[in-house]
Protein backbone atom coordinates (compact mmCIF):
# COMPACT_ATOMS: atom_id res chain seq x y z
CA UNK A 1 0.00 0.00 0.00
CA UNK A 2 1.39 3.43 -1.00
CA UNK A 3 0.95 6.06 1.69
CA UNK A 4 0.55 9.74 0.94
CA UNK A 5 3.00 12.35 2.20
CA UNK A 6 0.30 13.66 4.51
CA UNK A 7 0.11 10.27 6.21
CA UNK A 8 3.89 10.15 6.56
CA UNK A 9 3.99 13.67 7.97
CA UNK A 10 1.49 12.68 10.64
CA UNK A 11 3.94 10.04 11.82
CA UNK A 12 6.99 12.30 11.94
CA UNK A 13 6.61 13.39 15.57
CA UNK A 14 6.21 9.81 16.80
CA UNK A 15 9.19 8.85 14.63
CA UNK A 16 11.50 11.42 16.22
CA UNK A 17 10.06 10.66 19.68
CA UNK A 18 11.06 7.02 19.18
CA UNK A 19 7.48 5.83 19.43
CA UNK A 20 7.12 4.02 16.10
CA UNK A 21 7.61 0.29 15.79
CA UNK A 22 10.98 -0.69 14.24
CA UNK A 23 9.18 -1.72 11.05
CA UNK A 24 7.27 1.59 10.77
CA UNK A 25 10.42 3.57 11.57
CA UNK A 26 12.36 1.75 8.85
CA UNK A 27 9.63 2.35 6.26
CA UNK A 28 9.35 6.03 7.17
CA UNK A 29 13.12 6.33 7.08
CA UNK A 30 13.14 4.90 3.54
CA UNK A 31 10.47 7.39 2.52
CA UNK A 32 12.44 10.33 3.98
CA UNK A 33 15.41 9.37 1.83
CA UNK A 34 13.29 9.61 -1.30
CA UNK A 35 10.95 12.54 -0.58
CA UNK A 36 12.50 15.99 -0.34
CA UNK A 37 9.29 17.59 0.99
CA UNK A 38 8.91 15.15 3.88
CA UNK A 39 12.66 15.26 4.54
CA UNK A 40 12.52 19.07 4.84
CA UNK A 41 9.54 18.84 7.20
CA UNK A 42 11.36 16.14 9.17
CA UNK A 43 14.46 18.30 9.46
CA UNK A 44 12.36 21.21 10.70
CA UNK A 45 10.72 19.09 13.39
CA UNK A 46 14.00 17.55 14.43
CA UNK A 47 15.58 20.99 14.71
CA UNK A 48 12.71 22.18 16.88
CA UNK A 49 13.05 19.13 19.12
CA UNK A 50 16.78 19.72 19.58
CA UNK A 51 16.41 23.43 20.14
CA UNK A 52 13.73 22.92 22.80
CA UNK A 53 15.82 20.22 24.44
CA UNK A 54 18.77 22.61 24.74
CA UNK A 55 16.66 25.61 25.79
CA UNK A 56 14.77 23.65 28.48
CA UNK A 57 17.92 23.27 30.58
CA UNK A 58 17.62 26.69 32.13
CA UNK A 59 17.23 26.76 35.91
CA UNK A 60 19.80 25.59 38.44
CA UNK A 61 19.00 25.19 42.13
CA UNK A 62 20.78 27.39 44.64
CA UNK A 63 23.56 25.47 46.51
CA UNK A 64 22.07 26.53 49.86
CA UNK A 65 18.72 25.07 48.86
CA UNK A 66 20.40 21.88 47.65
CA UNK A 67 22.16 21.49 51.01
CA UNK A 68 18.86 21.99 52.82
CA UNK A 69 17.14 19.24 50.81
CA UNK A 70 20.14 16.95 51.07
CA UNK A 71 20.06 17.30 54.83
CA UNK A 72 16.36 16.62 54.85
CA UNK A 73 16.73 13.40 52.86
CA UNK A 74 19.90 12.11 54.46
CA UNK A 75 19.01 12.79 58.10
CA UNK A 76 17.80 9.49 59.62
CA UNK A 77 16.18 11.03 62.74
CA UNK A 78 15.83 7.60 64.43
CA UNK A 79 14.59 9.01 67.74
CA UNK A 80 11.50 10.45 66.13
CA UNK A 81 10.76 8.05 63.33
CA UNK A 82 11.95 4.71 64.63
CA UNK A 83 13.44 1.80 62.74
CA UNK A 84 10.64 1.53 60.17
CA UNK A 85 11.09 5.10 59.03
CA UNK A 86 14.82 4.64 58.94
CA UNK A 87 14.41 1.76 56.52
CA UNK A 88 11.94 3.81 54.46
CA UNK A 89 14.45 6.66 54.32
CA UNK A 90 17.23 4.33 53.29
CA UNK A 91 15.01 2.86 50.58
CA UNK A 92 13.95 6.30 49.32
CA UNK A 93 17.53 7.55 49.32
CA UNK A 94 18.66 4.42 47.51
CA UNK A 95 15.84 4.82 44.98
CA UNK A 96 16.77 8.46 44.41
CA UNK A 97 20.43 7.49 44.00
CA UNK A 98 19.60 4.63 41.63
CA UNK A 99 17.22 6.86 39.66
CA UNK A 100 19.98 9.48 39.63
CA UNK A 101 22.50 6.97 38.37
CA UNK A 102 20.12 5.87 35.65
CA UNK A 103 19.44 9.48 34.74
CA UNK A 104 23.20 10.19 34.61
CA UNK A 105 23.79 7.17 32.38
CA UNK A 106 20.85 8.14 30.23
CA UNK A 107 22.12 11.74 30.09
CA UNK A 108 25.56 10.59 28.95
CA UNK A 109 24.03 8.44 26.23
CA UNK A 110 21.70 11.27 25.28
CA UNK A 111 24.52 13.78 25.28
CA UNK A 112 26.54 11.59 22.91
CA UNK A 113 23.53 10.95 20.70
CA UNK A 114 22.70 14.66 20.71
CA UNK A 115 26.22 15.54 19.61
CA UNK A 116 26.21 12.97 16.81
CA UNK A 117 22.74 14.08 15.71
CA UNK A 118 23.93 17.69 15.69
CA UNK A 119 26.73 16.72 13.31
CA UNK A 120 24.31 14.76 11.11
CA UNK A 121 22.06 17.87 11.06
CA UNK A 122 25.00 19.95 9.88
CA UNK A 123 25.92 17.36 7.25
CA UNK A 124 22.31 17.27 5.94
CA UNK A 125 22.08 21.07 6.02
CA UNK A 126 25.32 21.30 4.03
CA UNK A 127 24.02 18.87 1.42
CA UNK A 128 20.70 20.71 1.18
CA UNK A 129 22.37 24.12 0.90
CA UNK A 130 22.64 25.91 -2.43
CA UNK A 131 26.22 26.87 -1.45
CA UNK A 132 27.47 23.84 0.43
CA UNK A 133 31.07 25.02 0.73
CA UNK A 134 32.75 28.38 1.28
CA UNK A 135 35.98 27.37 -0.40
CA UNK A 136 35.49 25.34 -3.54
CA UNK A 137 38.58 23.43 -4.51
CA UNK A 138 39.75 19.91 -5.08
CA UNK A 139 43.26 21.04 -4.19
CA UNK A 140 44.22 20.40 -0.58
CA UNK A 141 46.89 23.12 -0.86
CA UNK A 142 44.10 25.64 -1.49
CA UNK A 143 41.58 24.36 1.05
CA UNK A 144 43.91 24.04 4.04
CA UNK A 145 45.33 27.61 3.91
CA UNK A 146 41.79 28.99 3.52
CA UNK A 147 41.07 27.99 7.14
CA UNK A 148 44.05 29.94 8.51
CA UNK A 149 42.85 32.63 10.88
CA UNK A 150 39.30 31.27 10.78
CA UNK A 151 39.76 28.35 13.19
CA UNK A 152 42.09 28.08 16.22
CA UNK A 153 44.05 25.03 14.98
CA UNK A 154 45.51 23.53 11.85
CA UNK A 155 45.26 20.10 10.23
CA UNK A 156 46.70 18.07 7.37
CA UNK A 157 44.88 16.68 4.36
CA UNK A 158 45.94 13.56 2.47
CA UNK A 159 46.82 13.18 -1.19
CA UNK A 160 43.70 11.59 -2.65
CA UNK A 161 44.99 10.71 -6.08
CA UNK A 162 44.47 7.01 -6.74
CA UNK A 163 41.68 6.81 -4.15
CA UNK A 164 37.93 6.93 -4.91
CA UNK A 165 37.60 10.15 -2.91
CA UNK A 166 37.51 13.70 -4.26
CA UNK A 167 37.83 16.80 -2.12
CA UNK A 168 34.95 19.17 -2.90
CA UNK A 169 35.77 22.02 -0.55
CA UNK A 170 35.32 23.25 2.98
CA UNK A 171 33.52 25.60 5.31
CA UNK A 172 33.75 26.79 8.89
CA UNK A 173 31.45 24.87 11.19
CA UNK A 174 30.49 25.25 14.86
CA UNK A 175 29.97 22.67 17.54
CA UNK A 176 28.99 23.86 21.00
CA UNK A 177 30.00 27.41 20.08
CA UNK A 178 33.52 26.29 19.07
CA UNK A 179 34.67 26.86 15.51
CA UNK A 180 36.01 23.97 13.48
CA UNK A 181 36.45 22.76 9.92
CA UNK A 182 33.95 20.90 7.80
CA UNK A 183 35.49 19.32 4.71
CA UNK A 184 33.32 17.79 2.03
CA UNK A 185 34.49 14.74 0.12
CA UNK A 186 32.73 12.96 -2.70
CA UNK A 187 32.83 9.24 -3.29
CA UNK A 188 30.83 8.05 -6.29
CA UNK A 189 27.40 9.75 -5.88
CA UNK A 190 27.71 10.22 -2.11
CA UNK A 191 29.16 13.02 -0.03
CA UNK A 192 30.97 12.73 3.26
CA UNK A 193 31.44 15.55 5.73
CA UNK A 194 34.61 15.45 7.77
CA UNK A 195 34.32 17.63 10.87
CA UNK A 196 37.42 18.60 12.82
CA UNK A 197 37.14 20.30 16.21
CA UNK A 198 39.36 20.86 19.21
CA UNK A 199 38.83 17.94 21.54
CA UNK A 200 38.45 20.06 24.66
CA UNK A 201 34.83 19.92 25.82
CA UNK A 202 33.89 17.06 23.52
CA UNK A 203 34.16 14.17 25.93
CA UNK A 204 30.71 12.84 25.12
CA UNK A 205 31.97 10.29 22.66
CA UNK A 206 33.91 8.38 25.27
CA UNK A 207 35.88 5.96 23.18
CA UNK A 208 39.05 6.79 21.30
CA UNK A 209 37.64 5.46 18.07
CA UNK A 210 34.20 4.29 17.17
CA UNK A 211 31.80 3.72 14.35
CA UNK A 212 28.24 4.71 15.16
CA UNK A 213 24.99 5.11 13.37
CA UNK A 214 22.94 8.26 13.97
CA UNK A 215 19.63 8.74 12.14
CA UNK A 216 20.76 6.08 9.65
CA UNK A 217 23.98 7.95 8.82
CA UNK A 218 27.30 6.30 9.48
CA UNK A 219 29.52 8.32 11.79
CA UNK A 220 33.14 7.47 12.41
CA UNK A 221 35.02 9.35 15.08
CA UNK A 222 38.58 9.37 16.35
CA UNK A 223 40.94 11.68 18.16
CA UNK A 224 44.44 12.74 17.24
CA UNK A 225 46.79 15.31 18.76
CA UNK A 226 44.10 17.18 20.67
CA UNK A 227 41.66 17.21 17.76
CA UNK A 228 38.44 15.26 17.42
CA UNK A 229 37.49 14.02 13.94
CA UNK A 230 34.00 13.00 12.85
CA UNK A 231 33.32 11.58 9.39
CA UNK A 232 29.59 11.57 8.55
CA UNK A 233 27.89 10.20 5.45
CA UNK A 234 25.25 7.92 4.03
CA UNK A 235 27.96 5.64 2.68
CA UNK A 236 28.95 2.17 3.76
CA UNK A 237 31.24 1.63 6.74
CA UNK A 238 33.98 0.49 4.36
CA UNK A 239 34.11 3.86 2.53
CA UNK A 240 34.08 5.74 5.79
CA UNK A 241 36.86 3.59 7.20
CA UNK A 242 38.97 4.02 4.05
CA UNK A 243 38.66 7.81 4.12
CA UNK A 244 39.35 7.86 7.85
CA UNK A 245 42.55 5.84 7.39
CA UNK A 246 43.73 8.24 4.66
CA UNK A 247 43.09 11.26 6.90
CA UNK A 248 44.77 9.59 9.85
CA UNK A 249 47.83 8.71 7.78
CA UNK A 250 48.19 12.38 6.76
CA UNK A 251 47.77 13.75 10.30
CA UNK B 1 21.02 13.95 43.77
CA UNK B 2 20.99 14.33 39.95
CA UNK B 3 17.22 13.93 39.83
CA UNK B 4 17.00 16.87 42.20
CA UNK B 5 18.40 19.29 39.63
CA UNK B 6 15.95 18.11 36.98
CA UNK B 7 13.03 18.30 39.38
CA UNK B 8 14.06 21.82 40.29
CA UNK B 9 14.37 22.84 36.64
CA UNK B 10 10.92 21.41 35.92
CA UNK B 11 9.46 23.09 39.02
CA UNK B 12 10.95 26.45 38.03
CA UNK B 13 9.50 26.15 34.52
CA UNK B 14 6.08 25.42 36.02
CA UNK B 15 6.06 28.13 38.65
CA UNK B 16 8.25 30.69 36.82
CA UNK B 17 9.51 31.77 40.22
CA UNK B 18 12.59 30.68 42.19
CA UNK B 19 11.06 30.72 45.65
CA UNK B 20 7.91 28.95 44.53
CA UNK B 21 10.03 26.34 42.75
CA UNK B 22 12.06 25.72 45.92
CA UNK B 23 8.87 25.32 47.98
CA UNK B 24 7.49 22.96 45.37
CA UNK B 25 10.58 20.75 45.30
CA UNK B 26 10.79 20.69 49.09
CA UNK B 27 7.16 19.69 49.38
CA UNK B 28 7.64 17.04 46.71
CA UNK B 29 10.45 15.39 48.65
CA UNK B 30 8.49 15.61 51.88
CA UNK B 31 5.49 13.96 50.26
CA UNK B 32 7.69 11.34 48.59
CA UNK B 33 9.24 10.44 51.95
CA UNK B 34 5.88 10.31 53.67
CA UNK B 35 4.11 8.42 50.93
CA UNK B 36 6.89 6.09 49.89
CA UNK B 37 4.77 3.10 50.91
CA UNK B 38 2.45 4.00 47.99
CA UNK B 39 5.30 3.56 45.53
CA UNK B 40 5.08 0.12 43.97
CA UNK B 41 8.51 -1.45 43.42
CA UNK B 42 9.04 -2.30 39.79
CA UNK B 43 7.01 0.68 38.58
CA UNK B 44 8.54 3.87 37.24
CA UNK B 45 10.12 5.88 40.08
CA UNK B 46 10.76 8.91 37.89
CA UNK B 47 7.16 9.13 36.69
CA UNK B 48 6.00 8.67 40.30
CA UNK B 49 8.05 11.55 41.73
CA UNK B 50 7.22 13.87 38.80
CA UNK B 51 3.56 13.03 39.34
CA UNK B 52 3.88 14.10 42.99
CA UNK B 53 5.58 17.35 41.98
CA UNK B 54 2.97 18.13 39.37
CA UNK B 55 0.02 17.31 41.63
CA UNK B 56 1.55 19.50 44.34
CA UNK B 57 1.95 22.30 41.81
CA UNK B 58 -1.68 21.99 40.68
CA UNK B 59 -2.89 22.59 44.23
CA UNK B 60 -0.70 25.69 44.64
CA UNK B 61 -1.99 29.17 43.89
CA UNK B 62 -0.08 29.44 40.60
CA UNK B 63 -1.12 25.91 39.67
CA UNK B 64 -4.79 26.54 40.34
CA UNK B 65 -4.67 29.52 37.99
CA UNK B 66 -3.08 27.44 35.23
CA UNK B 67 -5.66 24.65 35.65
CA UNK B 68 -8.43 27.02 34.59
CA UNK B 69 -7.02 27.21 31.03
CA UNK B 70 -9.07 25.20 28.55
CA UNK B 71 -7.16 23.51 25.76
CA UNK B 72 -10.04 22.25 23.66
CA UNK B 73 -8.01 19.28 22.49
CA UNK B 74 -10.62 16.56 22.24
CA UNK B 75 -10.67 14.86 18.90
CA UNK B 76 -7.30 16.21 17.88
CA UNK B 77 -5.54 12.87 17.68
CA UNK B 78 -3.39 13.67 14.69
CA UNK B 79 -0.90 16.34 13.87
CA UNK B 80 -2.23 19.56 12.56
CA UNK B 81 -1.54 20.51 8.97
CA UNK B 82 1.78 22.16 8.38
CA UNK B 83 1.55 25.91 8.42
CA UNK B 84 1.94 27.75 5.12
CA UNK B 85 5.32 29.15 5.97
CA UNK B 86 8.26 27.58 4.20
CA UNK B 87 10.74 25.49 6.18
CA UNK B 88 13.31 28.27 5.91
CA UNK B 89 11.11 30.80 7.68
CA UNK B 90 10.08 28.51 10.52
CA UNK B 91 13.26 26.56 11.07
CA UNK B 92 14.26 27.09 14.67
CA UNK B 93 17.97 27.59 15.18
CA UNK B 94 20.16 26.80 18.14
CA UNK B 95 21.05 30.48 18.23
CA UNK B 96 17.38 31.14 19.00
CA UNK B 97 17.80 29.70 22.51
CA UNK B 98 16.78 32.85 24.38
CA UNK B 99 13.79 33.34 22.12
CA UNK B 100 12.73 29.71 22.61
CA UNK B 101 13.04 30.02 26.38
CA UNK B 102 10.85 33.09 26.37
CA UNK B 103 8.34 31.41 24.08
CA UNK B 104 8.25 28.32 26.31
CA UNK B 105 7.55 30.56 29.28
CA UNK B 106 4.63 32.13 27.43
CA UNK B 107 2.94 28.81 26.62
CA UNK B 108 -0.03 27.57 28.63
CA UNK B 109 1.19 25.31 31.45
CA UNK B 110 -0.24 22.06 29.95
CA UNK B 111 1.69 22.72 26.72
CA UNK B 112 4.85 23.79 28.52
CA UNK B 113 4.92 20.78 30.85
CA UNK B 114 4.29 18.20 28.13
CA UNK B 115 7.06 19.67 25.95
CA UNK B 116 9.47 19.57 28.89
CA UNK B 117 8.59 15.97 29.76
CA UNK B 118 8.93 14.83 26.15
CA UNK B 119 11.87 16.87 24.83
CA UNK B 120 13.94 17.47 27.93
CA UNK B 121 13.11 14.55 30.20
CA UNK B 122 12.79 12.31 27.15
CA UNK B 123 9.92 10.44 28.72
CA UNK B 124 8.08 7.90 26.60
CA UNK B 125 4.45 8.57 25.77
CA UNK B 126 3.58 5.92 28.36
CA UNK B 127 5.60 7.70 31.08
CA UNK B 128 4.03 11.04 30.17
CA UNK B 129 0.62 9.41 30.27
CA UNK B 130 1.34 8.16 33.82
CA UNK B 131 2.82 11.45 35.00
CA UNK B 132 0.03 13.64 33.67
CA UNK B 133 -2.72 11.05 34.23
CA UNK B 134 -4.04 11.38 30.67
CA UNK B 135 -4.58 8.73 27.95
CA UNK B 136 -1.81 8.15 25.40
CA UNK B 137 -4.03 9.51 22.61
CA UNK B 138 -4.28 12.79 24.50
CA UNK B 139 -0.50 12.79 25.04
CA UNK B 140 -0.04 12.65 21.26
CA UNK B 141 -2.61 15.30 20.41
CA UNK B 142 -1.46 17.63 23.19
CA UNK B 143 2.17 17.27 22.17
CA UNK B 144 1.29 18.06 18.59
CA UNK B 145 -0.61 21.17 19.64
CA UNK B 146 2.11 22.22 22.04
CA UNK B 147 4.74 22.02 19.30
CA UNK B 148 2.58 24.02 16.97
CA UNK B 149 1.83 26.58 19.71
CA UNK B 150 5.55 27.00 20.33
CA UNK B 151 6.26 27.56 16.64
CA UNK B 152 3.42 30.07 16.39
CA UNK B 153 4.63 31.90 19.50
CA UNK B 154 8.18 32.11 18.16
CA UNK B 155 6.95 33.38 14.81
CA UNK B 156 4.81 35.98 16.53
CA UNK B 157 7.73 37.08 18.70
CA UNK B 158 9.93 37.42 15.61
CA UNK B 159 7.33 39.67 14.01
CA UNK B 160 6.96 41.87 17.14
Amino acid sequence: MVMSCETWTEKLDAYFDGELSPEEARTLNDHLRQCATCAAEGLRRLQQKRVVQAAAQRFTPDPVFRARIQKKIASPRPMLWGRRWLSVLVTVTASVLIAGLLVTLQRNRRSEQQLLSELVDQHVTTLASANPVDVISTDRHTVKPWFEGKIPFTFNLPELQGSPFVLVGGRVSYLRQSPGAELIFRVRQHQISLFIFQEQGLNDVGENESLRTALSFEVRTWRHHGLRYYAVGDVGAQDLNQLSELIKAAS
Amino acid sequence: MPLFERLYNFAHWLTQDREEAEDLVQETYTKALRGFSSFQPGTNFRAWIYQILRNTFLTSRTGLKSASISLDEEGAQQNLPVANATPETILLQRSDQQLIQEALGRLAVPYREILLLCEFEEMSYQEISTTLAIPIGTVMSRLSRARRALRDTVQQMRKD
